[in-house]
């Protein structure tokens, strides 16, 4: 006789994790549920072909004596950072304008909240959704193009030589993905359509970049850079490269804005953030 | 199980709670009150999603103010409005959530199946959460507030919305942790009927204060007499004779025609009724003891009566 089992609510025994974790959950989560969508996969699968292209001129720079002009600077570096920015424009805007807006839509904060989790934590957890996703699209090609580099060469010549590489790209990586992935989030919690958020977060870009444009259209000045979010973070990671750059605007006061946009970013996350929403 | 030490909860400068102390004895209290009355700002300065301008907290023997995460830990909640994990299937949204209460990944999506087909989700669990009618959605809610088998159930207005069966069916749930699982739990209503089948004890809000507490059998025996009466004027009207009785102390509400629901203080009972009748030369055509009901005790509290 087969046993009959009880559907009814039982009491839990088991064991129960120390609050503290509850932001790998969202974060495991998170990612899990975009790694699920094709397009999303297409779309990373998209952003890692500009290493292949570097990875094909670092084999060549390498192995053909003709291509020899395209042997890998510090430059190409950081070169391939800035191209990838467009995509991560485009994951930013894909993975993380509904971070936030699509749990304001579905009221879902007071359940977040009412479990054993800080506001920190949830935020924690959506911030790393979308910073390691744009680390995977910044930081991880670059890095891996750098141990290309070395298992092409042969040799640890080139490393050798360029010792702040890998830093550098550590560095500027996590800078960048901070400042996108904060400022992101912020916007996210400013509304419950992921649309808009993706909307304002272009137009934060665009409208910075186009004033800056505007103004050195008619002062030919480019100490104006300071002005668009882009340059900011090019003019910084020119600093971080230690390579020249085209904007005259002084490094410090670059990442002095950037810090100022993280930190606004985290003022909007603390008031936004809230189990329940006052309208006062 | 819970308690207020004079909380006060202010939404800028609206106060909505005004100096409240009150206790929430083990097993199910309801939170009774219209709407505006203070409850769901209770429960969520309960949660710590609020903090009061004054007064202290405690839930579990923790105080609100110093351990809000252990309390959480040990506390479901099921919030009033419509509310869910977006984008997540119901038993993906229910791990998920047992998940964010500490519970172990496998852990908690085996609870999120036991506890969908408690609530009566079985059959549908692997539907999306966004396509569910108004009465799974709050079911729904109700799973998400068990999975991590609290202590203590936070139950905002768990009707809303519902059909009468499912109404009935929630109630039943609500009676059944309540009574039988071993889960005290506060219910937030405005419905009386809600807070009478489920609950043993009341506490009744109104304008940010507690108007009155106790056993719901105990709040429903007045200090007094409750009669359905009818009269005969010689002029046809009664409101001289109403305003006699309310003069002695009597209150005195109509009721369907021309029968009036009289409430007689103390322990004069009919023999003061019909003292007055006659010195107002007035005949009692029906006169009928009559059983007060939580609507009586609610209406009594929040001064409708």
């Amino acid at each position: 006789m087969s046993p009959i089992h009880n559907q009814g609510y039982r009491r839990y025994v088991g064991e129960r994790a120390a609050s503290g974790r509850a932001w790998m959950v969202i974060a495991s989560s998170g990612l899990r549920s975009l790694f699920g969508r094709r397009v999303f996969l297409g779309l990373l699968l998209v952003s890692w072909f500009p290493f292949f292209v570097r990875a094909v001129q670092i084999y060549a720079a390498a192995n053909v004596p003709q291509a020899s002009f395209l042997a890998p600077t510090p430059a190409m570096f950081r070169q391939f950072l800035g191209q990838q920015d467009v995509f991560v424009f485009f994951v930013a805007v894909y993975a993380g304008a509904g971070l936030i807006a699509n749990d304001r839509r579905a009221n879902a904060l007071p359940i977040y909240l009412s479990k054993p989790l800080t506001r920190a934590e949830y935020v924690l957890g959506k911030l790393v959704i979308l910073a390691a996703l744009l680390l995977g699209i910044t930081w991880l090609p670059a890095i891996v193009l750098l141990a290309v580099q070395i298992a092409f060469a042969g040799n640890l010549t080139f490393f050798r030589e360029n010792l702040f590489l890998w830093p550098a790209i550590t560095l500027f990586s996590l800078v960048e993905v901070l400042v996108v992935s904060a400022s992101m989030l912020a916007l996210s919690s400013l509304s419950n359509s992921s649309r808009f958020v993706g909307i304002l977060y272009a137009g934060l870009l665009f409208f910075t970049s186009a004033v800056y444009g505007v103004i050195f259209a008619t002062t030919r000045n480019t100490r104006f850079s300071v002005l668009s979010f882009q340059a900011n973070l090019e003019r910084l990671g020119d600093a971080i490269f230690r390579q020249p750059s085209k904007y005259a605007s002084p490094w410090p006061l670059s990442l002095l804005i950037l810090v100022a946009l993280v930190a606004a970013s985290t003022w909007v996350l603390e008031r936004r953030i809230r189990g329940v929403e006052v309208v006062a | 199980m819970v308690s207020l030490d004079r909380v006060t909860v202010a939404y800028g400068a609206q106060t909505a709670l005004r100096d409240v102390s009150v206790t929430f004895a083990a097993g199910a209290v309801g939170l009774l009150g219209p709407n505006g009355a203070g409850k769901s700002t209770m429960l969520k300065a309960l949660l710590g999603f609020i903090v009061p301008a004054s007064g202290r907290m405690q839930v579990l023997g923790r105080d609100v103010a110093v351990s809000p995460l252990d309390i959480r830990a040990r506390v479901g909640y099921m919030p009033e409005s419509d509310a869910h994990i977006p984008g997540m299937n119901a038993v993906s949204c229910v791990a998920y959530c047992g998940a964010l209460a500490g519970l172990p990944r496998a852990d908690a999506m085996q609870r999120a199946h036991e506890v969908l087909f408690y609530v009566g989700l079985g059959e549908a669990r692997y539907r999306h959460v966004e396509t569910f009618s108004t009465g799974m959605k709050q079911r729904v809610k109700l799973a998400q507030a068990l999975v991590h088998d609290p202590d203590l159930l936070f139950l905002d207005e768990p009707t809303n919305g519902m059909d009468p069966k499912g109404r009935d069916e929630m109630l039943e749930l609500v009676r059944d942790l309540a009574h039988d699982k071993g889960v005290s739990l506060i219910l937030s209503s405005h419905l009386l009927p809600d807070v009478e089948h489920t609950c043993d004890r009341v506490v009744v809000m109104d304008k940010g204060r507690v108007a009155a507490q106790g056993g719901v059998e105990a709040l429903k025996q007045p200090h007094g007499q409750l009669y359905e009466l009818r009269v005969k004027t010689p002029s046809g009207a009664t409101a001289f004779f109403v305003d006699r009785l309310r003069g002695a102390g009597i209150e005195c509400h109509e009721a369907d025609q021309d029968v009036m629901r009289v409430f007689v203080p103390g322990d004069g009972g009919a023999r003061q009724l019909f003292a007055l009748a006659a010195a107002a030369g007035v005949q009692v055509r029906h006169l009928r003891p009559s059983v007060p009901t939580l609507e009586d005790v609610f209406a009594t509290a929040v001064g409708e009566r």
